[in-house]
């Protein structure tokens, strides 16, 4: 939405502020001003001018010399511009002057001085300036000439200020109105907030009655059929037009607004939607047939031409206006090719309607057609505001001599919207606020805001252009807003105290950034959403579970189309990223949700499952990997030794160098080497290795308890144990035993040397172990270690292990 | 025999003056003091001496041993020191030569500000908690006071999954799932991942972070609800910080606000920065609207609150300088071991 400073002022006339003043002050009081533009920033020391005489330059056939009366003196200009003629009225920029930019239209930020020179050895002491030179277009003064100096029209003294003549003293501001505020996306609301941020007296326009003898009625008949969705229609009908240019303060008002002015009848429609908020239609009365309108839902697939000449597709739930034969219009959105107004029109129907806001802008989804009028409709207008308003329009047309109204409105009107009454109370207002503001004072405010108060029944009674105001809260707002925010104390909330903490869960969570961060893993940061054909890169198998994904119904576009199930195509991507861009050694760990759905389609909602995620390339492999992993259990006190399963089977790791992590029986995670087939497809060119965490599995076993054990104090016995193992055999089987052999005494284990090559016999491989045997009451006998190494040897031998004695 | 020791003592101690290491040293004490030494042998000679002489030979062979102890101790302690200079003067290293580090990883810097803010809040005794981001549309929006048909719904350019089910596009469901809990009085932030559909560019991302924070209990005010979100702008962009409330509008909130905090780069002169406006917008908040308390089961008349929602990208962009929001999403290495 955005006002000039002077159309605000015409219903303000004491409003008297600066730009800066304005926007701070109405932005206080809730109309937030975005920004503003003085329309005479680049403009300097420009004034009216009179062409005395004419010569043709001596030294160049397109250039003449003028002589210009500027008032106090006559100075000599130097122009190339075709339309000059002796008499002309037009502005001059003098020497040390400004303008906007060039004649071509392009603005130079700051504009552009002018100074004194020659041009072909003749000397000018100024210029004369072309519309666009002056920052604006032909298209908000079409009056101005194709290439040329603009000539003033009216009558304007020489020698006064050009700027203001053209209307170029002025502010226009842009606001960012909030949709509870249906009624500030009109001046007239604007500027009665600004009437009450200023404490100056709000003047609307005084609209008179309008309209010759006759009766509307005999001209037009209006039938809604669908009250719902057109509570009201208002139709008045204005005979023998003229159409012709709007006056000049209209236009430059529209203009303003960014609004071009086209003739009379299109400007006032446009003025009063501006003004009042309330857009309005035209149509040829005589292209009407039976010289009757019908409002009712259009027919499955009906196909009408809208006035832009294009041809739209219907639905039932699109409202028409309609004759007695055919549609003419989309109700509230734009009007039909076959009833519009051209410059031969004879006699018109005006239609001010309320539409509902919400089929208009479904509607205007689905008919692909967002117009002014129906942008305005959508926010759900007042109905009590479309007779005010094509009264106003019909009395212009009176003043501007447009045409001649008939007397009397078509008025379909089924239920009145009466105003609301919110019943009051001072005190209450005063402890939402943390205030202690008097009941007269708050009174005072709403009077400013035309809310008027029954002190009887101690209700406040809300206009029905105020749709935002139905209980004590929204007054108090009312309040707050005048009072000023800035008024209000500041105080912190009392009562009952509240422990402030983080759950368990976000707890494990800063553990795991404390450890990855530690082990030299930055945090990386991806989108839930992704590509389905991740699936595909990923190798994952046809039947995957990990390819339900849930589906999102209007994504942005394929690739972010499902809600990511497994989190390796964002760490891989990142690994991707950063190895295309040459950085070395590269480690990133992410935390973030995946979303598995428990039924699709969806019927409730997926688990969203916090996954710690680590990737990595360059220096460190598996084992760096795997350490990660343990150091994070051991820090969040999950004691039991996990186990590493290499029969994972997941497809996007190497299947000779990957282990699920099994903790208490459970898989809590996995890890390996990204498989090469999927670097490839991802673009990483060097091995790379991932581990994902499941937190939700991991927050049962995970603790922040701790207890003392106690220091050895008694000597510990140390022995080692050296094996030929078949290859089959994996370390973690030999650990198994030990830890389930070596009896209450084990202490520790270690591998301290693994080994395959020549001494070694085919398919073996040399692996030394050292155990540490300790109790924590008194010195170990031989005997007793002795026991706990015969019954692991034992066991060792019957998996087929040598020992090396 | 008297002169004998005074003989002895000098051959000692001008023989202790010429050791130059500890060797030499040992070897004189040997000579004199050992077992066999010249000292030992005076003793050993005492049977010559008169019975009645024999103590105060004793005592002056005593004292002849001690001041050779002495001077002897003394030496070595001299010499050890200077052999243990001298080694030290060998041992010296180059100290700028560089580091072993062992290069720590970095923390996202929304993560560094979200901790931040947590900290601030948990201090004032809030407590973290989490609600979904695939939500239901009766949290969304109904429960907050955003009907089916709302403008508003259209200006949150929401992801569908289906009709009740949605990309969460704020985190104030969140509010709404832990008032209906019914745990009075309630002090909590939410932080969390929220998701509209706005193409990717410097300053837009589908997928953001916003910080929701609630607060419900009896006789709360606006007041209140000024004060602490002056308390969190003071701690979190420094003492000097001024806060300004704006009217706004939010259906779930009433009376809302804008809050802009004066700008930390120039103290609110105006500079690129902000704009030149001086300040910064960087929340919306407000008292919760009495007719979501109602829907989730709290008496509006017992029980009041207020609510705010914070970006944290936008936290996190003002305060680490970041000029391209795609950053935060790119993972470059470079770009995370500046944090």
């Amino acid at each position: 939405m955005n006002t000039s400073l002077s159309w605000v002022k015409a219903y303000v006339p004491d409003l008297d502020v600066t730009a800066q003043e304005y926007t701070d002050a109405m932005t206080l009081s809730g109309t937030k001003v975005e920004g503003y533009t003085e329309l005479d920033e680049d403009l300097d020391q420009i004034i009216v001018g009179q062409i005395e005489k004419i010569e043709r330059h001596p030294d160049a056939d397109k250039l003449v010399v003028c002589q210009v009366n500027i008032g106090a003196e006559t100075v000599q200009i130097v122009t190339g511009a075709p339309n000059v003629f002796e008499g002309a009225k037009v502005p001059v920029v003098l020497s040390g002057g400004r303008v906007a930019g060039g004649h071509d239209g392009s603005r130079t930020p700051g504009g552009v001085k002018i100074k004194k020179g020659k041009l072909r050895g003749i000397s000018s002491d100024g210029m004369m300036c072309s519309i666009e030179e002056l920052g604006s277009s032909r298209e908000m003064y079409p009056e101005a000439p194709e290439n040329g100096i603009y000539i003033f029209q009216k009558d304007v003294e020489v020698g006064a200020d050009a700027i203001e003549a053209l209307g170029l003293r002025d502010v226009v501001f842009e606001y960012e109105v909030t949709s509870n505020r249906v009624d500030c996306f009109s001046v007239l609301g604007i500027a009665r907030e600004a009437a009450a941020t200023f404490g100056k007296m709000f003047v609307p326009p005084v609209v008179t009655e309008t309209g010759n003898a006759e009766d509307v009625h005999d001209y037009v008949k209006v039938t809604v059929k669908n009250t719902k969705l057109c509570p009201r229609y208002c139709a008045r009908v204005v005979k023998n037009i003229k159409i012709g240019p709007s006056p000049e303060w209209m236009q430059r008002r529209l203009a303003s607004v960014g609004i071009r002015p086209i003739n009379n009848l299109v400007d006032i429609t446009n003025y009063v939607m501006e003004e009042y908020g309330q857009p309005m239609h035209a149509y040829d009365l005589d292209t009407i047939a039976g010289r009757e309108i019908i409002v009712k839902t259009a027919e499955k697939e009906e196909k009408f031409t809208t006035l832009d000449g294009q041809e739209r597709q219907m639905d039932e739930d699109v409202l028409m206006i309609c004759d007695g034969e055919k549609a003419i219009g989309i109700a509230g959105i734009m009007g039909g090719e076959n009833s519009m107004i051209t410059d031969e029109v004879k006699t018109m129907l005006f239609e001010a309607a309320c539409f509902d806001g919400v089929n208009i802008r479904k509607s205007s989804k689905r008919v692909g057609l967002r117009t002014d009028a129906s942008g305005k409709f959508e926010k759900g207008l007042d109905p009590n505001n479309a007779k005010a308003a094509i009264d106003r329009a019909c009395q212009l047309v009176e003043e501007m001599g447009a045409g001649e109204v008939v007397g009397g409105t078509v008025d379909v009107y089924e239920t009145v919207k009466e105003p609301v009454r919110v019943p009051f109370d001072a005190e209450k207002v005063n402890t939402m606020l943390g205030t202690d503001i008097s009941e007269e004072q708050m009174l005072t405010y709403f009077e400013k805001l035309d809310l008027e108060y029954d002190a009887q029944a101690k209700e406040v009674i809300v206009p029905t252009f105020r749709q935002d105001l139905f209980r004590l809260a929204d007054l108090a707002e009312e309040v707050a807003r005048f009072y000023g925010y800035d008024h209000i104390p500041t105080t912190l909330p009392t009562g009952e105290a509240t422990t402030g903490k983080l759950s368990f869960k976000l707890r494990i969570e800063q553990v795991a950034r404390d450890i990855a961060e530690f082990c030299g893993f930055s945090q990386g940061m991806v989108y839930s959403f992704e590509s389905p054909k991740v699936f595909d890169k990923l190798l994952l198998p046809a039947d995957s579970s990990l390819r339900r994904a849930v589906e999102i119904m209007n994504p942005l576009g394929e690739d972010y189309s499902i809600m990511r199930t497994t989190s390796l195509n964002g760490m891989l991507t990142s690994l991707a990223t950063n190895y295309n861009r040459r950085n070395k050694n590269v480690r990133l760990y992410e935390l973030g949700n995946v979303y598995r759905p428990k039924t699709l389609p969806l019927t409730e909602l997926p688990e969203e499952r916090m996954q710690f995620t680590l990737g990595m390339y360059g220096e460190g492999d598996f084992f760096h990997m795997k350490g990660v992993v343990e150091e994070f259990f051991e820090k969040i006190g999950m004691k039991e030794k996990e186990i590493y399963d290499p029969k994972a089977g997941r497809p996007y790791l190497h299947p000779g160098r990957q282990a699920n992590i099994v903790y208490d029986g459970k898989i809590i995670g996995y890890l390996g080497e990204v498989h090469p087939e999927v670097a490839d497809l991802y673009g990483i060119g060097a091995r790379s290795y991932v581990a994902v965490i499941d937190m939700p599995e991991i927050l049962e076993y995970a603790t922040f308890d701790r207890k003392y054990s106690g220091i050895a104090r008694y000597p510990a016995v140390s022995r080692d144990i050296s094996m030929v193992v078949p290859k089959e055999i994996l370390v973690g089987q030999i650990e198994e035993v030990i830890a389930a052999q070596g009896g209450k005494y084990l202490e520790s284990y270690a591998l301290f040397d693994l080994y395959e090559g020549a001494q070694i016999k085919e398919g073996f491989k040399s692996v030394a172990y050292s155990t540490v045997f300790r109790a924590k009451d008194k010195t170990l006998e031989d005997v007793e270690v002795a026991e706990a190494m015969g019954r692991i040897l034992k066991a060792l031998e019957n998996m087929g292990i040598e020992l090396r004695k | 025999m008297k002169e004998r020791l005074e003989q002895i003592k000098k051959e000692a101690l001008a023989q202790i003056q010429a050791s130059d290491v500890p060797e030499k040293l040992n070897d004189v004490r040997v000579r004199f003091l050992g077992k066999k030494g010249e000292l030992t042998a005076v003793l050993k000679g005492m049977k010559e001496v008169a019975p009645e002489e024999r103590p105060k030979v004793g005592q002056l062979v005593n004292e002849t041993r001690a001041a050779i102890e002495a001077v002897m101790e003394e030496t070595k302690a001299k010499m050890e020191k200077a052999i243990r200079a001298e080694k030290l003067k060998a041992e010296v290293i180059d100290v700028t030569l560089p580091s072993r580090k062992n290069s720590l990883g970095h923390r996202h810097p929304n993560t560094i500000a979200l901790e931040e803010v947590e900290r601030i809040f948990v201090g004032m005794g809030y407590e973290v908690v989490e609600g979904p981001e695939i939500e239901y549309d009766l949290y969304n929006f109904e429960k907050l006071n955003i009907p089916a048909d709302h403008p508003a719904k259209d200006e949150q350019d929401t992801f569908y999954i289906n009709k009740e089910i949605v990309l969460r596009t704020q985190t104030s469901p969140v509010q709404a799932r832990v008032m209906e809990q019914g745990k009075l009085p309630i002090r909590m932030i939410a932080p969390g991942r929220v998701f509209r559909s706005d193409e990717v560019d410097a300053t837009h991302s589908p997928s953001f972070h916003q910080i929701e924070g609630l607060v419900i209990d009896k006789n709360i005010s606006f007041a209140d609800l000024k004060g602490t979100l002056e308390v969190f702008a003071k701690e979190l962009f420094g003492p000097e910080t001024r806060t300004k409330f704006r009217p706004h509008h939010f259906p779930f909130t009433e009376p809302s606000a804008e809050v802009d905090v004066s700008c930390f780069k120039c103290g609110g002169k105006g500079c690129r920065f902000c704009k030149g406006s001086g300040w910064i917008e960087i929340l919306g908040c407000g008292m919760v609207h009495p007719h979501v308390l109602e829907m989730c089961g709290i008496d509006p008349e017992e029980y009041n609150g207020f609510a705010f929602g914070v970006g944290l990208e936008r936290i996190a962009l003002l305060k680490y300088e970041i000029d391209d929001m795609r950053l935060l999403y790119e993972n470059d290495i470079r770009f995370l071991k500046q944090f």
